[in-house]
């Protein structure tokens, strides 16, 4: 069909389509997420967040936004000039690319590929070597870290993650997000593997860079951690991919585990889908910023012993049961 | 089985911390939006010195003695006083501070014969020359009076 459809106008049009929708979304989710977290950290600390510009301070990202485009493009004196510049688009790109399979609702994904999520997480992946460029090209002991400890990081990381993954994956035979989704119409997989949801969330977190496991940026040892040296627009790429990327972590988890654009248990009290999967996705988002107050950041070691002890280890035994578990049962 | 149990109670110290802050997350906010919301000061709240009005006199008491400006470690305390004739108590007509030098020790409102002295509540002092710190307090309460 896929095939049929790539010479007619009609594929070009839904790409285009697509692709607009998906930079206008992506913005705007950005500002809207930032605007949350600071509405979130204040209540938390028991104070109110922004409040100035906007009614309950809606307008005050945007402010920053236009603050930020106006500001002067610092490029350090030693630093690696291409690689520099590069860094911020090459951490957006990868981004953009994972919208192109997200199941936003029955028809409203951009193409139903059959790697669906192969495809994200090998994108996902390629953010690492834009922090990894960007924290290399600053010529800055803090940005090196900074983007040392990521890769560090992601390495270990992405494996529970693509292991807890893999258990929903075999469940269903299929890479395909409408598969998965599909799947998921009378019982969400959270409820058929808990352990693998946990651990794909808290890996999620980890992939994301946030709090907890924050150490790639950690302010109070490496002032930003990669993009320590970045001004201006440079640094609000950066900070756009990574609210996108927190955004995109959500909706993979609403996908695999929460069902989807399906209501609970195959209720859907007539909300159309995308309602579903947009309230579930933020929900899991509040969830992050929640962790993100609440917990303090891991040490290094800490850090990798959590991943190569805990999280790998069970994500494995999590794997085998679900093997064996469908093989005999 | 340290292993498992560290799993188990970790996890289980977490959720402990995550209720904290949900439930911090609903609880009213202390802030005060102030250019907008002014808070009321505790009367125990250390202003600069001001003087006392006595209901029975409907005035100060203060006879400018001096007591206050010779027991004052900074020197900002300056008043002058007049007798209406001569059989008559000293009364003050100018009860000068430099509050931007004052450290606020309190000797004076201690010292003061005819406790006439206090603290007042007022905190907004920022102004743009340091001759607003110099203030006439008899004139003062005149003002606030009138």
């Amino acid at each position: 069909m896929m095939e049929a459809a790539a010479t007619s106008g009609a594929y070009w049009l839904r790409l285009i389509i697509g692709l607009v929708v998906v930079l206008i979304f992506s913005q705007l989710n950005a500002l809207f997420l930032v605007w949350l977290e600071r509405k979130v950290a204040g209540h938390i600390q028991v104070r109110l967040g922004p409040m100035e510009v906007g009614p309950h301070g809606l307008l005050q990202t945007i402010v920053d936004g236009i603050k930020l485009v106006g500001k002067e493009l610092i490029t350090p004196a030693r630093a690696d000039r291409k690689l520099f510049v590069i860094a911020p688009v090459l951490v957006f790109m990868p981004v953009l690319v994972a919208f192109l399979v997200l199941p936003f609702g029955p028809d409203l994904i951009i193409r139903d590929m059959n790697v669906g999520l192969l495809l994200i997480f090998a994108f996902s992946t390629f953010s690492v070597l834009a922090i990894l460029v960007g924290g290399w090209a600053s010529n800055n002991k803090y940005a090196l870290l900074g983007a040392i400890r990521s890769v560090a990081q992601a390495v270990a990381y992405e494996i529970p993650l693509l292991l807890s993954v893999m258990s929903v994956v075999i469940m269903v035979n299929s890479f395909r997000f409408s598969e998965l989704v599909m799947a998921q119409q009378r019982v969400w997989f959270v409820f058929l593997q808990p352990v693998a949801a946990l651990i794909y969330f808290i890996c999620a977190t980890a992939e994301t860079n946030r709090a907890p496991f924050d150490i790639p940026e950690a302010e109070s040892e490496l002032v930003a951690g990669f993009h320590t040296e970045y001004s201006g627009m440079r640094f609000g790429l950066f900070f756009l991919a990574e609210y996108t990327n927190m955004f995109i972590v959500c909706a993979v988890a609403t996908s695999l585990f929460f069902g989807g654009w399906h209501g609970p248990f195959g209720f859907s009290f007539k909300i159309p889908g995308v309602v579903w999967f947009l309230a579930k996705t933020y929900v899991l988002l509040f969830v992050l910023m929640w962790f993100r107050w609440t917990f303090p950041r891991v040490r290094f070691d800490q850090l990798m012993n959590f991943s190569w002890k805990v999280l790998i280890p069970l994500s494995m035994l999590n794997l085998v049961i679900t093997a064996l578990v469908l093989k005999f049962v | 089985m340290g292993y498992w149990k560290d799993i188990v109670l970790g996890g289980w110290s977490l959720i402990e911390g995550m209720k904290v802050t949900g439930r911090a997350l609903f609880k009213p906010v202390v802030t005060v939006q102030y250019p907008r919301r002014h808070l009321e000061m505790s009367p125990a709240y250390r202003g600069h010195i001001e003087l006392k009005v006595f209901p029975e006199t409907g005035t100060h008491g203060c006879i400018a003695c001096g007591t206050c400006q010779r027991v004052c470690p900074s020197h900002v305390i300056k008043v002058q006083g007049v007798k209406a004739h001569a059989r008559s108590g000293k009364i003050a007509t100018h009860y000068v501070i430099d509050y931007t030098r004052c450290s606020l020790c309190g000797l004076c409102v201690e010292s003061c014969p005819t406790q006439t002295l206090k603290f007042s509540t007022e905190y907004e002092l920022a102004s743009d020359s340091r001759w607003d710190g110099v203030v006439d307090l008899v004139l003062r309460m005149e003002e606030s009076r009138s």
